[in-house]
């Protein structure tokens, strides 16, 4: 079970009342005020999305310091960017999680060896509350759709994603020819989109028709 | 490539998974393609949601405050990012990295024939490649020459040059930031085909312009002739 700890019984009741303010703020408008230099609204964001963040790059990176330098690097690209935030191209949400596995990709990248190394490292840091109930429910939800996909697939994906693999690298790894590589990611996360957005109404504007498989 | 090609890359991107050209050159397209900005708006949604698959973690808590300090000294102020882990490389991937840069066309900012001419050509690239796929980044048209003038947040920027003409020999083109007392040296590059790709070697200010010159092989330190490209960053 993944736990949350972010503050102490002490420290929660301070965090409580600072964050009341912004607390019924849509991610959209915390992002309109970060990009009027609002500290609390960055903060608010950070409380909000730092958990998956942190979750996201220690997944990615496998290294606890590491994976700390992402989510800050994040956070603050997020801070100097805020202005050029455009609602309309997509939820604050991704557009946050684009800036933390980007920063994450670069850096195990860069890190080639940390690649081989087992994650459950990364997986005992913190101490004993509950993770909070919409991530436990967007977690589910997220790893039930990948079940579902094609085993090919799913492992392009994940190993995409969470494992920073280019297609290049990935072809070389399994042992499959590039334009394979490619169908896979592409239909599988095609796929991924439709299995997502069942039931939420959600329009299905992804063709995965042009594909080469 | 056509449209259907660009179309293929986009789920990859979506995924931070492309490779250096792959990326580069879908990150060109996008700029004037509406139909796969919203392709990519479409899937890049999905592609965030699997951030919530990965196990979700509380940060250590000091890391909120550190954040928030950073942020309050940059409010002003238009600061490089430190990046303690972007400068160590492993030589085979600076290797990799190079022969990539030089497939590319990009250049650092140096020619030098020095030990660290590998890993300035991947930083470069590097560059390059995250000053452009920054949506936060600024591009300017120039006033003199023709090309672009691309600018991050951070001040981090990048020219692409458009039919630069091969330096004669014993020239090298120099990029320079116009500031107050003097121009500043931003980097030593070669025309490169169509397309030449620089990496600027430090930040630009708010308002300053970048220029770049023709001068004797080595460098100047300061411009010598008169610019062939003169962009105003915003």
């Amino acid at each position: 079970m993944t736990v949350l700890a972010l503050t102490g019984p002490g420290r929660a009741t301070e965090t409580m009342r600072l964050r009341r303010d912004h607390a019924h703020l849509s991610d959209e408008a915390l992002v309109a005020l970060v990009a009027r230099s609002s500290e609390a609204a960055l903060g608010e964001l950070y409380d909000r999305y730092g958990p998956v963040a942190y979750g996201l790059a220690l997944r990615v990176v496998r290294d606890p310091a590491f994976a700390e330098d992402v989510v800050q690097e994040a956070f603050l690209a997020i801070w100097r960017s805020a202005p050029r935030f455009v609602p309309e191209r997509g939820k604050a949400s991704t557009w946050i999680m684009t800036f933390v596995h980007r920063r994450a990709v670069d850096l195990v990248r860069r890190e080639e060896r940390r690649r081989g190394e087992p994650l459950e490292r990364a997986h005992q840091a913190s101490g004993s509350t509950e993770e909070v109930a919409w991530m436990k429910f967007e977690r589910e939800r997220v790893q039930e759709a990948l079940a579902q996909l094609p085993d090919q697939q799913r492992e392009a994906i994940e190993l995409a994603y969470y494992g920073g693999f280019t297609q290049a690298q990935l072809a070389e790894r399994l042992g499959q020819p590039l334009g394979t590589i490619k169908s896979r990611v592409f239909n599988g996360l095609g796929r991924l989109r439709e299995l997502l957005a069942e039931g939420t109404g959600d329009e299905d504007r992804w063709d995965t028709k042009t594909s080469t498989s | 490539m056509g449209h259907e090609d660009f179309y293929e890359l986009t789920a990859a991107y979506a995924l931070d998974a492309l490779d250096k050209q792959d990326e580069l050159s879908y990150v060109e397209h996008l700029r004037s393609c509406p139909q796969c900005r919203e392709d990519l708006g479409a899937i890049q949604d999905t592609a965030g949601l699997l951030a919530y698959g990965a196990a979700a973690e509380a940060p250590p808590p000091a890391l909120r405050e550190r954040i928030l300090d950073q942020a309050r000294s940059e409010r002003t102020n238009v600061i490089p990012i430190r990046r303690r882990w972007a400068l160590p490389a492993a030589a085979s991937v600076a290797a990799v990295a190079a022969m990539a840069a030089i497939g590319l066309g990009i250049w650092a900012s140096s020619l030098r024939s020095d030990l660290s001419g590998e890993r300035e050509a991947r930083t470069g690239l590097e560059q390059v490649l995250s000053v452009i796929s920054d949506p936060g980044s600024e591009r300017v048209s120039p006033s003199v020459g023709s090309g672009t003038l691309v600018v991050s947040p951070t001040g981090a920027a990048a020219l692409i040059l458009s039919n630069l003409a091969p330096a004669p020999s014993g020239k090298i083109y120099e990029a320079w930031i116009a500031e107050d007392p003097a121009p500043k040296p931003a980097g030593l590059f070669q025309a490169t085909g169509d397309r030449t790709h620089v990496a600027l070697t430090r930040p630009v200010p708010k308002g300053a312009t970048v220029m770049v010159t023709l001068e004797p092989a080595g460098g100047t330190t300061e411009p010598s002739a008169e610019p062939l490209f003169a962009a105003k960053a915003a």
